[in-house]
């Protein structure tokens, strides 16, 4: 569904009832660490920045997170009207002084270590990352960690090429540490910190 | 038979009539109105302005009422609709010094610019009840002066300050820097905006408790009341897509400037340093309780030892507010069967195992320590 | 006066909701960690399920299907005075049977019937901080959870053994989750603890007053302090549920008379009716 975006253009149609249901995928899918759930919002997409992960940035996003954007994501005016007209957030270049950062393209996360990830007493005051990626795949490396019965293994095109070492790092540093959700088209999952390499 | 405690719908609603019912009391004597208890009624709703942290007479008078005359559960009611409320953002800092002065004085000077101004108060009114309150009439008007105009009155700390002899009061933090305690979870160490946000809306009687016990010697500050003032002051907001500053109304303001003592250091010379309260509507027990609640708390910054409760940041923060402090002690009253059945039966158990120990043979208790409790 | 809004679906506004989300997601990922939220003033008071009431409020759809419980029942009235918030507020359908349900509010028990994937347990805390009768101060607590340095809870509970002879804490019973933070399960019997462990469910805390939330992902671990000579031990009853003949659940001893007289019957009112049931239906 594209949806050519105008100037003031509603965000949701129905904010309490899509930003609930938005929210609970993302919910589910951080309980359930690397495991694409089906997720399909009816919202319009903003140039570089797809329907659903609109949709997420609606959801959590607002003038009490400051907001990261990647190079697609940042040249687009359609984007940052957006933000600035539907969210509020003001707009950082300091990756470390971001609630969130938002990439259009997921290969370009790397290095992570360059956002926020918390501080000991306060893990929480992290960055959360939301990528867009094409799509899923049960055939990447393993992984376990709490809401994983067992190891499960995940995947998601595109990738970092270095994405195993780089997430080992960050769950090396648990419980600091940032969370990631991947946004493709009809799916999304979530690596939430807690979640650990078993097998490459 | 069994009973358990079935119908808890019904008895709800029921307790709810017979609380309306009770609030109203006797039907036969005149129901008080909103309106009489704003006008009548002025210091408690100030109070429950000041700590329900919202500016609306009409509210506060209402939620008195409803509350039967419960200042606390008056606040809750007025925090509950606070909480509600969409916000727009910050008012500008308020400039007191421009306050329409009803009631000021001070305590450090004989006579100060702009004059001490006794207005209304009850400090030299002798505590005996006046029967004549009693049936219904109105006082006499008050003597105004002839043709007194509005006066400047600058705050008496300025005088001081312009010698250098007391600390400069910090500035405030810039738009959209200060911390809003509603949105933002408290952390410590808190910064002293954070602290005097919290102290605002702090119980009143908490305060007065805390500042009393920094004159009786835990945590003394040495304080004189530089100046109180009580007056209308007014509002403005700046709108960002005018570009100018919108005024809002007034609002009546008391705010108190305490002058405290600080020995200085290698570094510093000796002055004065400040404590500083402001609260909604006319309270000046709260306001000054405020302002040396405030300088006690200051003592780890200003390199005083800190001992004493009133000094202690987390102690103070985490217990003035009586909306929570009320919600968790009444929750007792909320049944806590299954947490209490879990200690009956320890209870039972360690009663048992201690009756078992005192009965058994001597060597087994020798394998346990024990103190003077001789092996019978 | 002034003009009184109407309310939002399940009554926080949604830049609120928005907030409590975010602790929630962070809660997640950090299993044990209390996450600190601006939790708001709610039309009912501190202590008396606010946070619960809130965490509930920020996840509940319109399809959901809730369960209120207080001391494991659904008829207590601090649960109907819920369950009737949520019903004004958000008009969602809501339940007594633990099956059924979506998202069941605790305050003090854990169902009996077994959780399910996809169900959120939100439970109402009054005090998150396991730590918090050891050491009051917060700037301390934290340091602790930073560090992993426990010991303070290890000699509290050691103590007891060497006066009791075992840990005397029949309820509030730390955990451990995930190996890595010690955690309050609010004030539940230590009966429960073992159905935290490994839970289908999603498990949510909220402590409104506190302003902390935070959160056990299923199928994680949650095991109850203990030490190899002295291993966790379930609460025991010696006596059977008078009403369904259950012997496996926590029950409520109930006071029939002046005399002593007792009797015992499961606190988790749904779990006694349905079991009551499956009795007649088998002819026992």
């Amino acid at each position: 569904m594209n949806v050519p975006y105008q100037i003031g253009a509603p965000g949701f149609q129905d904010p309490v009832a899509q930003s609930q249901a938005t929210f609970r995928h993302l919910m589910d899918a951080i309980a359930h660490p690397a495991l694409p759930r089906a997720f399909t919002s009816r919202t319009a997409s903003c140039g570089p920045l797809s329907a659903n992960a609109t949709a997420v940035l609606l959801t959590l996003v607002d003038q009490d997170t400051p907001l990261w954007l990647d190079q697609a994501l940042a040249s687009s005016d359609e984007v940052r009207n957006f933000v600035a007209f539907h969210c509020g957030a003001p707009l950082v270049t300091d990756p470390s002084r971001a609630a969130f950062a938002f990439f259009a393209d997921a290969q370009a996360m790397s290095p992570l270590t360059r956002f926020a990830l918390g501080e000991p007493d306060y893990p929480d005051r992290s960055t959360t990352i939301v990528a867009q990626v094409d799509c899923f795949s049960s055939e990447g490396p393993g992984f376990s960690g709490p809401g994983v019965s067992g190891t499960r293994r995940f995947g998601f095109i595109p990738a970092p090429a270095d994405f195993s070492s780089q997430w080992a790092l960050n769950s090396a540093g648990f419980p600091l540490g940032l969370d990631i959700f991947l946004i493709g088209s009809t799916e999304l999952a979530a690596l939430p910190r807690s979640l650990r390499l078993t097998e490459v | 038979m069994y009973v358990a405690v079935k119908g808890g719908e019904k008895a709800i609603d029921n307790a709810h009539q017979l609380l309306a019912s009770e609030r109203r009391g006797n039907p036969a004597v005149p129901e008080i109105s909103t309106d009489q208890i704003r006008e009548q009624m002025t210091l408690a709703v100030a109070r429950v302005m000041a700590e329900g942290s919202l500016y609306a007479p009409d509210l506060a008078a209402l939620a008195i009422k409803q509350a039967r005359g419960d200042l606390i559960e008056a606040i809750f009611l007025l925090r509950a609709f606070r909480t509600t409320l969409p916000r727009f953002g910050e008012s500008m800092p308020v400039n007191t010094a421009a306050m329409q002065v009803r009631r000021r004085v001070s305590a450090v000077f004989k006579d100060i610019p702009g004059g001490q101004v006794l207005g209304p108060t009850f400090d030299y009114t002798h505590r005996l009840l006046d029967p004549r309150l009693g049936q219904s009439g109105d006082p006499a008007p008050p003597p105004r002066a002839e043709g007194a105009a509005p006066f400047e009155a600058p705050h008496v700390l300025g005088l001081l300050d312009r010698e250098g002899l007391i600390e400069r009061a910090p500035a405030g933090p810039d738009a959209g820097e200060a911390q809003d305690i509603t949105r933002t979870p408290l952390s410590f160490p808190a910064d002293r905006q954070t602290r005097l946000q919290t102290l605002a809306r702090g119980d009143e009687g908490f305060l007065l408790a805390l500042a009393y016990s920094t004159q009786r010697g835990y945590g003394r500050t040495h304080p004189f009341a530089g100046e109180i003032r009580v007056g209308e002051a007014e509002l403005y907001f700046m709108a960002p897509e005018l570009g100018f500053e919108v005024p809002l109304g007034e609002i009546v303001l008391t705010e108190c400037e305490m002058v405290n003592q600080f020995q200085g250091g290698a570094d510093e010379a000796p002055r004065f340093t400040r404590g500083y309260g402001c609260v909604f509507g006319q309270s000046e027990r709260k306001a000054m309780s405020m302002a040396l609640v405030d300088r006690s708390l200051r003592a780890a910054e200003l390199g005083e030892s800190a001992g004493a409760p009133a000094q202690d940041e987390e102690f103070v923060m985490s217990h003035c507010d009586n909306v929570q402090a009320t919600g968790f002690v009444e929750h007792l009253k909320l049944p806590h069967y299954v947490d209490f059945q879990a200690e009956l039966a320890l209870v039972r158990q360690l009663r048992r195992e201690w009756r078992d120990a005192r009965e058994a043979p001597v060597e087994s208790t020798t394998t346990r320590p024990s103190k003077g409790e001789a092996a019978q | 006066m002034s003009d009184f809004p109407s309310y939002n679906f399940a009554y926080l506004d949604e830049q609120t909701k928005r907030m409590i989300r975010r602790s929630i997601l962070k809660a997640i990922a950090t299993p044990g960690y209390q996450v600190p939220f601006a939790s708001r003033e709610m039309p009912m008071p501190y202590g008396w399920g606010t946070g619960g009431v809130q965490v509930t409020a920020a996840i509940l759809g319109r399809d959901d299907v809730l369960k209120v419980i207080d001391q494991g029942a659904d008829d207590t009235t601090n649960a109907v005075s819920i369950r009737k918030f949520f019903e004004k507020t958000s008009g969602v359908r809501t339940t007594t049977s633990t099956p059924e349900a979506s998202i069941i509010q605790t305050r003090h028990r854990i169902p009996e019937a077994p959780l399910r994937e996809g169900q959120v347990l939100v439970y109402q805390v009054p005090i998150p901080e396991p730590l918090r009768f050891l050491e009051p101060r917060e700037t301390e607590t934290r340091r602790m959870h930073a560090l992993e340095d426990y010991g303070v809870m290890h000699v509290k509970l050691y103590e007891d053994i060497s006066r009791h002879g075992h840990i005397a804490t029949s309820y509030a019973y730390p955990v451990k989750v995930a190996g890595r933070y010690v955690m309050d399960p609010s004030p539940t019997p230590k009966f429960d603890n073992p159905k935290m462990n490994d839970c289908p469910a999603l498990q949510l805390f909220g402590a409104g007053r506190e302003k902390r939330i935070y959160a056990v992902p299923p199928y994680t671990s949650v095991i109850s302090l203990d030490f190899e000579d002295h291993p966790f031990e379930r609460t025991k009853f010696d006596n059977v549920c008078a009403l369904c003949g259950s012997t496996n659940t926590f029950l409520d001893e109930v006071v029939m008379n002046d005399e002593g007289a007792r009797m015992y019957v499961c606190s988790d009112t749904d779990y006694c009716e349905q079991h009551r049931g499956d009795r007649k239906e088998t002819g026992a």
